[in-house]
């Protein structure tokens, strides 16, 4: 079990107001993501349900319970940090044997417990080491090993693959994805990448300046953007948002194109501009217009190979009914 | 060019020079120290005996027979133990709540502690001497081991203080979640985490604290007395037995010196605050 509800919580470090009066509800096994830029009050509102900070005001609840005072060990929660925070004075078996000696278990259940997580997450040939001798990816699953053994309600990550390689890290995404659908527990996962958020989260929370932008299934913030920003937030290459006279002939004062949503041709179209850069990735090739008359480059996406290169000129045309349209407030319409 | 290879003429041969300079000079006095110890009282005055003398031991096997040196060099040891002791006791708790659990107050109470040392030992003499006498505690290693402990007490907070700061926070968070209490915090993460840091703190201390003067011979008569007694109580007005001080002098530092040598690379370490990591 795992339900997880944050009531009016707010957080201020002296006279700043981090997080605003905020309600959130994470429902027991979903697999939630905060996403947002650097300094949106991610990791504060994960350390607050993890305990590690203390509200301003509000409450917090675990299946039904009010934990707001409750010290952190004893929210039946584990957490994955950024940098790991192995102990670097202890083996790998003593790492993660660490939470249950703790709760005072019995030796033999413990070396079984570690025993058995070892295998799962393929460290059982590094128990011995210290994890000053282990890669990044070999102590990101000491980290995870060492929260699995505590069988937790819920499982909290923050940023947990930013110090991997871009390899790794997909790998690691696979792997945490699956871990969540073998136990079913809870899952919060902090992250500014949106990629990781798309693929992983049965739910995205996107979160600005502390506060909430809009809560969603990944297709839910794909396809209806609440607003400007997590229309520009959510998706990669990021949406083409434009205001002016182009926004407003479609009835708009803002409007947005996902560049997967724009054909292109040579001779004729809504649009016309020039290719600065074409990326082509093999299968898929980014083009990036300029002087189409929407103020900022254009990022196309085209599948497949296109044969365009700089200083060609290009005519582009929207899918009308993929258009993102908002208002002066930046809300959708 | 010119001003660059003459830069580094200076560099190459001067700096080694000034530096053996400055060494020789401050380990003259101990050199003449040692040299003066193994002399007679009536050689030690006598210029033309400065290097060429006849060695005696006559100055030791008097300082054993006729001065109780082991009374007061077992005093030295057990204040020294006790005060190094007393001050990690309090000194590691406090150290660490004010590096893992800042208040707005902390960055003041260090100054605070700080400025502790910058009050001159004289202004309180006399008031300590009476408050020692009035609770009875004169002369006793009670009293001696809690004054030294106490005015050593800033500088291993300080100390332990830098070498905590360097701890990340994430691990002792970590800690909290796996559920270990403030005392497991402390035994299972902080203190072996920062044993480096803490073993310099303590060597530091323990060469203060066994080289502390000022209180020790003023709060003390012969119960209590450490070294640094012996060592005043040799101090004759007119200067004559300058053997024998040289004798007790040496005898009385010697100890520090041959463990400091011992734990020299701890100390240094120590000293430059970058032992964790
Ligand atoms: N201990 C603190 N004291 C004062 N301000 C803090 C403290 N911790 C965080 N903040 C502020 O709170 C805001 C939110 O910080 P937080 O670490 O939650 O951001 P984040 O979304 O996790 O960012 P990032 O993606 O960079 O990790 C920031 O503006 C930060 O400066
Ligand atoms: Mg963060």
């Amino acid at each position: 079990m795992g339900r997880i509800v944050l009531n009016n919580v707010t957080k201020s470090f002296g006279e700043t107001q981090v997080i605003p009066p905020l309600d959130l509800t994470i429902e027991d096994g979903e697999f939630a993501v905060f996403v947002g830029p650097s300094g949106c009050g991610k990791s504060t509102l994960l350390r607050m349900i993890a305990g590690l900070e203390e509200l301003t005001s509000g409450q917090i609840e675990i299946d039904g319970e009010d934990v707001t005072q409750v010290p952190p060990s004893k929210r039946g929660l584990a957490m994955v940090f950024q940098s790991y925070a192995l102990y670097p004075h202890m083996t790998v078996r003593k790492n993660i044997a660490f939470p249950l000696r703790m709760e005072g278990m019995d030796q033999s259940e413990i070396d079984k417990k570690v025993e058995a997580a070892a295998k799962s997450l393929n460290l059982t040939d590094y128990l011995d080491r210290k994890p000053a001798a282990l890669s990044g990816g070999q102590r990101q699953r000491v980290a995870i090993g060492r929260a699995i053994v505590r069988n937790p309600s819920a499982f909290l990550f923050d940023e947990p693959l930013s110090n991997l390689d871009a390899a790794l890290r997909v790998g690691m995404r696979l792997e945490i994805s699956e871990m969540h659908e073998s136990m079913k527990t809870t899952m919060i996962y902090v992250t500014h990448d949106q990629v990781e958020a798309m693929t992983m989260a049965d739910k995205i929370v996107v979160l600005q300046a502390g506060v909430i932008e809009q809560v969603g299934t990944p297709l839910e913030l794909y396809h209806t953007p609440r607003n400007v920003f997590v229309a520009g937030f959510i998706g990669s290459p990021k949406m083409n948002i434009f205001s002016g006279s182009e926004a407003k002939k479609l009835g708009a004062y803002t409007a947005g194109i996902r560049p997967e949503h724009i054909d292109i041709d040579l001779s004729g179209g809504t649009w016309k501009g020039t290719v600065g850069v074409a990326e082509h990735l093999g299968s898929d090739t980014f083009v990036h217009v300029h002087d189409t008359g929407l103020g900022d480059l254009v990022t196309v996406r085209i599948a497949g190979d296109v044969a365009v290169k700089h200083g060609d000129t290009i005519y582009l045309t929207p899918q009308m009914d993929k258009i993102h349209k908002f208002d002066e407030q930046g809300l959708r319409v | 060019m010119a001003i660059v290879s003459t830069n580094s003429n200076i560099s190459r041969y001067g700096r080694p020079v000034l530096a053996w300079g400055v060494a020789l000079l401050f380990f003259f006095p101990i050199f003449w120290m040692v040299l003066t110890s193994f002399k007679t009282d009536a050689d030690a005055v006598k210029p033309e005996f400065l290097i060429w003398f006849t060695p005696t031991l006559d100055n030791y096997l008097n300082l054993t027979e006729n001065y109780d040196y082991w009374r007061f060099a077992t005093n030295s040891v057990i204040t020294s133990v006790c005060a190094t002791l007393f001050t990690l006791v309090v000194g590691i708790p406090a150290a660490y709540a004010m590096a893992f659990n800042p208040s707005r107050a902390t960055k003041d109470i260090l100054m605070w502690m700080l400025s502790t040392k910058m009050l001159p030992a004289a202004a309180v003499l006399y008031p300590m001497i009476f408050l020692a006498k009035g609770i009875g505690l004169y002369d006793t290693h009670v009293l001696v081991i809690t004054v030294v402990s106490l005015i050593n007490l800033p500088i291993a907070i300080w100390m332990l203080f830098t070498y905590f700061k360097e701890i990340p926070k994430d691990i002792i968070e970590a800690g909290k979640m796996d559920g270990v209490s403030t005392w497991g915090e402390v035994k299972e993460i902080l203190i072996p985490l920062a044993w480096g840091g803490i073993a310099s703190t303590a060597l530091l201390i323990f060469i203060f604290c066994w080289n502390e003067a000022y209180w020790t011979v003023r709060l003390t008569t012969i119960d209590a007395a450490t070294l640094s007694k012996l060592i005043e109580g040799n101090r004759a007005p007119e200067g004559l037995f300058f053997g024998r001080l040289s004798a007790v002098s040496t005898a009385a530092v010697g100890p520090i010196v041959v463990l400091g040598w011992f734990c020299q690379k701890q100390l240094v370490q120590g000293l430059t605050f970058g032992a964790v990591k």
